[in-house]
């Protein structure tokens, strides 16, 4: 016989009858119900398949602790693996289906598993793959070690995640409160509700559907009615109650972190509308309302279907109105199973109780009323008998301080009590060690300095009305802290119980071997704890990674206490001395999507487009991220490939003139008497004596004598500059050059602003350029190679009467120029330099043409610059000065960092021209290709005009060093070995004469 | 999860700040010794406990601060303007 829904009762909706499906099945439920209620309704017994054995498994509690009923729910790119049936509410159109089973989870092929356990105890998989095929083997033990894994994955595993995209969005929200209530039982409603009507603003969350807590599970009408005149005080004194959201994690500064489901129980939702809402909560104070979670014990196949956390059983009958079994044996160490024999008895099913312990008062045993449940004392379970559900218990009695075997008797329920566990998790994520209460044997929440009260069960009592009185405590308290008043309540005692808790974690009787799970959701057994012990371990937190008890989703809420009270008796230790494990965020799962929330795709980080981005385009432009900048990459032609592209584009710029749109540089403006002493200060070469109307290239350091970035500065006047940084690094230079004037030299009269949105700028560059820019201002005369030499700036305005900044300054090595214009302007200068451009046949380029000709030259760029480099490693030690002192001229001269052999900037031929070789290859001597080699290659291009592919790169000791020389570039993982000479990191036109020209 | 109280612009999230480092090092002139400067640089406590620290209001005034925070709380003490004289003026403008 197995479950069944009880005529009447319960906290559902008989009146709105909900169609699922459970196993491609059609099913019904009521409004309210959860899936675990409505199919053990339906008179469903096996659920799920566990983890390593396959063995099947039923419903074994009523809430987020469930470790037998777990599921996948939804389909295709909505499936969800790894949900509780137990917390998972109905909805019409649901999906659900047992996982780690194949077909189903009533007939597993799998279940061989179950006869091959000892295969499967702890340390399996370390002491498996330790002995045969060693990671040191290389590719060949690796490759073994991979099919290994697929097959016990396939074969030992939880439910399978979706591959596709996440169809739906999430939300991520900010939230504010006076105090924050986490749980809505009756410790909770009673906190949140004096908080409220002293006027604080009050949040009051509840992981549930529904709010109550142990209201629920109640028969007696006056629970809801309590709960209800709760939520309408609340309502009416302004608070904010949430359902569906967990507080699944508490940080620094009064942070919660909440995941509320929004549409997850929603058949059709409003396509607007967020499946989830992660939400970042600030309280002043935290009131946390937690509850307990019943703990089970271990005995002979305490995981067969149709074994349930006692309690389980009240919330099945009163919340559910359903019957979970006809004949019921209720084993228990304490006084809360009490009610729970009680109640089934109410609803006609037949009851024993057996308790653990000897000595019951009448007070206690007076408690089972009139209902006819047998009372068995001094007895507890030794066994469950039954192949896929519970059909008998082997019982033990209890003789001196252990147990002999006792009687059998027939059932189709066992519930167990083994005590309660307050759910400490919250406060256990911000480092509070509990405490262990010796009476109620658990571990109760530390006191802490932070502003956060634990109340009710969580903290060990366990009465309703205790806990009402509990909850107006920590209402006081958080009042108290708030609001600095003075805290008036006394918060009650811990425990509640008429008689003591038995201490019972295992039931054992010499010369009976049996199966007893600790952490069902793991298949960890009390065998594998002692398995543990034997091999030498002895810290729990040891014991937790070698035998996985109370990992992935459990999160050590039904196995903990156990492995450590078994690991405590191994060890002849008590529980509180061989310590707690932490509980980590989140109390339970939250899905990846949650995390990202709208963080994902094209909004994964922000997008900057330079003004004439959409210029660009309309040009040909095929674009590139650079950092998160959008850049012109190449401007391919018809049939044009990018290799095609940018060698034509490179080609023409060299022949005739290219334009190119450098506006992501950063530009920084320097401005006030004392710049000069700024610059010349923060740049390793000389500034002091730059004429206005000039610009320099510079060379900054940081205090630590690496590169940070370079640059050029042109002056205006005597105390406006106006700097310009590389893409990568303009955030950092700004921020860099605010802290030395803020923090070190306070004393310098200068002030820095980042202009580097305000101004839009092109390289004009190549042999016609200078035409071509005469060709579009208003007085040609300030370009003449008099007027404008090369480094010369000059401030003017475009033929379009744009003012625009222009200075003569070289990245590609030819003779080329960078102009500027307010950003409004730029689709203006564009305009004016293409059509000139075009009349000498040039062309746009983009940044791989931008490469192909810097490479050429031998110019550096972050690549090259990467934070390991010295200037002189750069090859521009020459630049830096020898009569000023400037940021990192101390540490530069370090002798590590002067050394002959250090690696120096050289240019890479391939021996072959016709070869190509890639950048990221190692540069080796050819008798040994191996290890970090003597160098690396940072650049490649093809370059036109020498008409082979060529490189720059960092080897040891410089080109000087292996002239003549063959070296291996090595590649080995993508295209192999190249053979490579080194030369020069200037390969074209080494003395600048273009540029000059 | 810090929120730090910016002197110019008020309570805000850690995230509109970025975190610059020891802010009690007193760095040593220009032309100082190498070794005055690897002292300055390199030679670091680890402190467990209050420390000086400097963080700028990136997202918001963009201004260096000198915070006050312990290391294994997060506690924040104190926060003020890094730069001296623009502290000088905050703090006489909050004693008027
Ligand atoms: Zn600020």
């Amino acid at each position: 016989m197995s479950a069944s829904r009880l005529k009447t009762g319960g906290h559902i909706d008989r009146t709105r009858e909900i169609e699922f499906r459970w196993d491609n099945t059609r099913y019904t439920g009521f409004k309210g119900d959860t899936l675990a209620s409505a199919l053990l309704a339906n008179g469903e017994t096996i659920f799920g398949r566990s983890f390593k054995y396959h063995r099947p498994r039923g419903v074994m509690s009523a809430g987020v602790e469930e470790s037998g009923a777990i599921v996948t729910t939804g389909k295709a790119n909505r499936r969800d693996p790894n949900v509780k049936a137990t917390t998972q509410e109905i909805f019409p159109g649901l999906e659900a289906r047992g996982q780690n089973a194949w077909p189903n989870v009533r007939r597993d092929c799998g279940a061989v598993n179950n006869l091959m356990g000892r295969f499967f105890s702890a340390g399996f998989y370390y002491k498996t793959f330790m002995g045969i095929p060693p990671f040191e083997w290389g590719r060949k033990g690796t490759g073994i070690w991979m099919q290994y894994e697929k097959l016990i994955r396939r074969a030992a595993g939880m439910g399978k995640a979706s591959r596709e995209p996440d169809p739906d969005h999430y939300e991520h929200g900010h939230l504010f409160c006076d105090v924050l209530v986490v749980g809505s039982g009756p410790s909770g409603l009673a906190a949140a509700v004096k908080c409220a009507e002293q006027g604080l603003d009050v949040l009051l969350v509840e992981q549930d559907f529904e709010f109550g807590g142990d209201y629920l599970n109640h028969s007696s009408e006056e629970s809801l009615r309590k709960r209800d005149a709760a939520l309408a005080k609340l309502n009416s004194a302004g608070a904010r109650v949430m359902s569906r959201t967990t507080a699944f994690g508490l940080y620094d500064y009064g942070v919660a972190g909440l995941l509320q489901r929004v549409t997850d129980h929603l058949p059709n939702p409003e396509p607007s509308l967020p499946r989830q809402r992660f939400l970042t909560l600030r309280a002043r104070h935290t009131i946390l309302a937690t509850g307990a979670l019943e703990r089970h014990f271990a005995f002979g196949n305490n995981d067969l279907p149709g074994i349930m956390n006692a309690h389980a059983a009240d919330a099945y009958v009163n919340r559910f109105g359903v019957l979970p079994g006809q004949q019921v044996v209720v084993a228990t160490n304490n006084d809360s199973a009490y009610n729970t024999a009680n109640q089934l008895a109410r609803v006609g099913a037949s009851v024993t109780l057996v308790d653990a312990r000897t000595a019951i008062p009448d007070s206690i045993s007076g408690l089972l009323g009139t209902r006819g449940v047998e009372l068995v004392t001094g007895s507890t379970v030794l066994n469950a008998v039954g192949k896929r559900h519970i059909t008998a218990v082997e019982l033990a009695d209890a003789v001196g301080s252990g147990w002999k075997q006792g009687p059998t008797r027939d059932c189709d329920l066992l519930l167990v009590s083994g005590g309660w566990s307050p759910v400490v998790n919250l406060l256990s994520h911000r480092g509070v060690r509990p405490q262990w209460d010796h009476d109620n044997c658990c571990f109760v929440p530390a006191p802490t300095n932070e502003a956060i009260t634990s109340t009710g069960s969580s903290l060990g009592i366990w009465g309703n009305s205790d806990c009402e009185d509990a909850g107006r405590a920590a209402a006081d308290a958080a009042i108290a802290s708030v609001g600095n008043q003075t805290n008036t309540v006394a918060m009650p005692a811990a425990g509640g119980w008429e008689t003591p808790l038995q201490p019972l974690y295992e039931v054992n009787v010499d010369g009976v071997s049996k199966k007893s799970f600790i952490d069902p959701q793991h298949d960890v057994t009390a065998d594998d704890v002692r398995l543990a012990h034997q091999e030498g371990f002895v810290s729990v937190e040891h014991l937790k990674r070698y035998t996985t008890l109370g990992m992935a989703t459990d999160q050590g809420k039904m196995g903990n206490i156990i492995g450590m009270a078994l690991m405590a008796e191994a060890l002849g230790k008590e529980v509180p001395d061989v310590g707690t494990t932490t509980f980590r965020p989140p109390y339970t799962p939250i899905s990846i999507g949650a995390l990202a929330g709208r963080a994902f795709g094209a909004h994964f980080k922000a997008l900057r487009r330079t003004p004439m981005h959409d210029w660009n385009l309309e040009h040909g432009a095929t674009m590139v991220d650079a950092g998160l900048w959008q850049r012109p990459w190449y401007f391919a032609r018809e049939g044009e490939t990018i290799t095609e592209a940018y060698i034509r584009e490179a080609t023409t710029t060299r022949k005739t003139v290219g334009l190119c749109d450098v506006t992501s540089l950063g530009k920084i403006a320097i401005q006030g008497p004392d710049a000069t002493e700024l610059i010349n200060r923060v740049y390793s070469n000389a500034f002091a004596k730059l004429p206005i109307g000039k610009a320099r290239y510079g060379i900054m350091l940081r205090d630590d004598g690496i590169v940070m970035d370079d640059g050029t500065t042109w002056r205006f006047s005597d105390t406006d500059y106006f700097m310009t940084t590389t893409t990568a690094h303009a955030a950092k230079v700004m921020v860099w050059l605010e802290e030395l004037l803020q923090m070190r030299w306070p004393d310098l009269k200068v002030h820095v602003t980042s202009v580097s949105e305000q101004w839009a700028g092109v390289a004009v560059a190549g042999p016609n350029s200078r035409d071509v820019l005469a060709a579009c201002i208003a007085d040609a005369s300030v370009v003449t190679n008099d007027a404008l030499p090369f480094m010369g700036v000059v401030e003017t305005t475009l033929a379009n009467g744009a003012p625009c900044r222009i200075a003569r300054i070289s990245f590609s090595g030819e003779m080329a120029f960078e102009v500027y214009v307010g950003s409004d302007h730029a689709n203006g200068m564009m305009d004016l330099l293409h059509t000139q451009a075009m009349l000498v046949d040039g062309c746009l380029y983009g940044t791989e043409a931008l490469g192909a000709l810097r490479i050429e030259k031998g110019h550096v760029t972050g690549v090259e610059l990467d934070g390991r480099a010295t200037i002189d490693d750069a090859g521009l030690g020459k630049m830096a000065s020898d009569k000023k002192s400037y940021i990192g001229s101390a540490l530069r001269k370090r002798p590590e960092l002067m050394r002959e052999d250090r690696p120096r900037l050289v240019g890479i031929f391939p021996k072959d021209r016709s070869e190509k070789f890639k950048a990221g290859s190692i540069l080796c001597r050819t008798d040994k290709v191996a290890g970090h080699g003597e160098g690396w290659i940072t650049a490649v291009t093809h370059s036109p005009e020498l008409g082979h592919w060529i490189g720059l790169g960092y080897i040891s000791g410089g080109h000087e060093h292996w002239a003549d020389s063959t070296l291996v570039a090595a590649d080995p993982v993508r295209t192999g070995n190249t053979e490579v000479e080194i030369v020069s990191p200037h390969m074209v036109d080494p003395t600048g004469e273009r540029m000059h020209g | 999860m810090i929120r730090i109280n910016c002197p110019f612009c008020g309570e805000r999230d850690h995230s509109e700040f970025g975190y610059g480092g020891d802010g009690s090092i007193e760095y040593p002139p220009l032309d100082a010794s190498a070794e005055a400067w690897t002292q300055a640089v390199f030679e670091r406590e680890n402190i467990r406990g209050v420390q000086t620290e400097s963080w700028q209001h990136v997202s918001g005034c963009r201004q260096w601060l000198l915070v006050e925070r312990d290391t294994m709380t997060h506690e924040i003490h104190s926060v003020r303007a890094a730069h001296s004289g623009v502290a000088a003026v905050v703090e006489k403008e909050q004693q008027s």
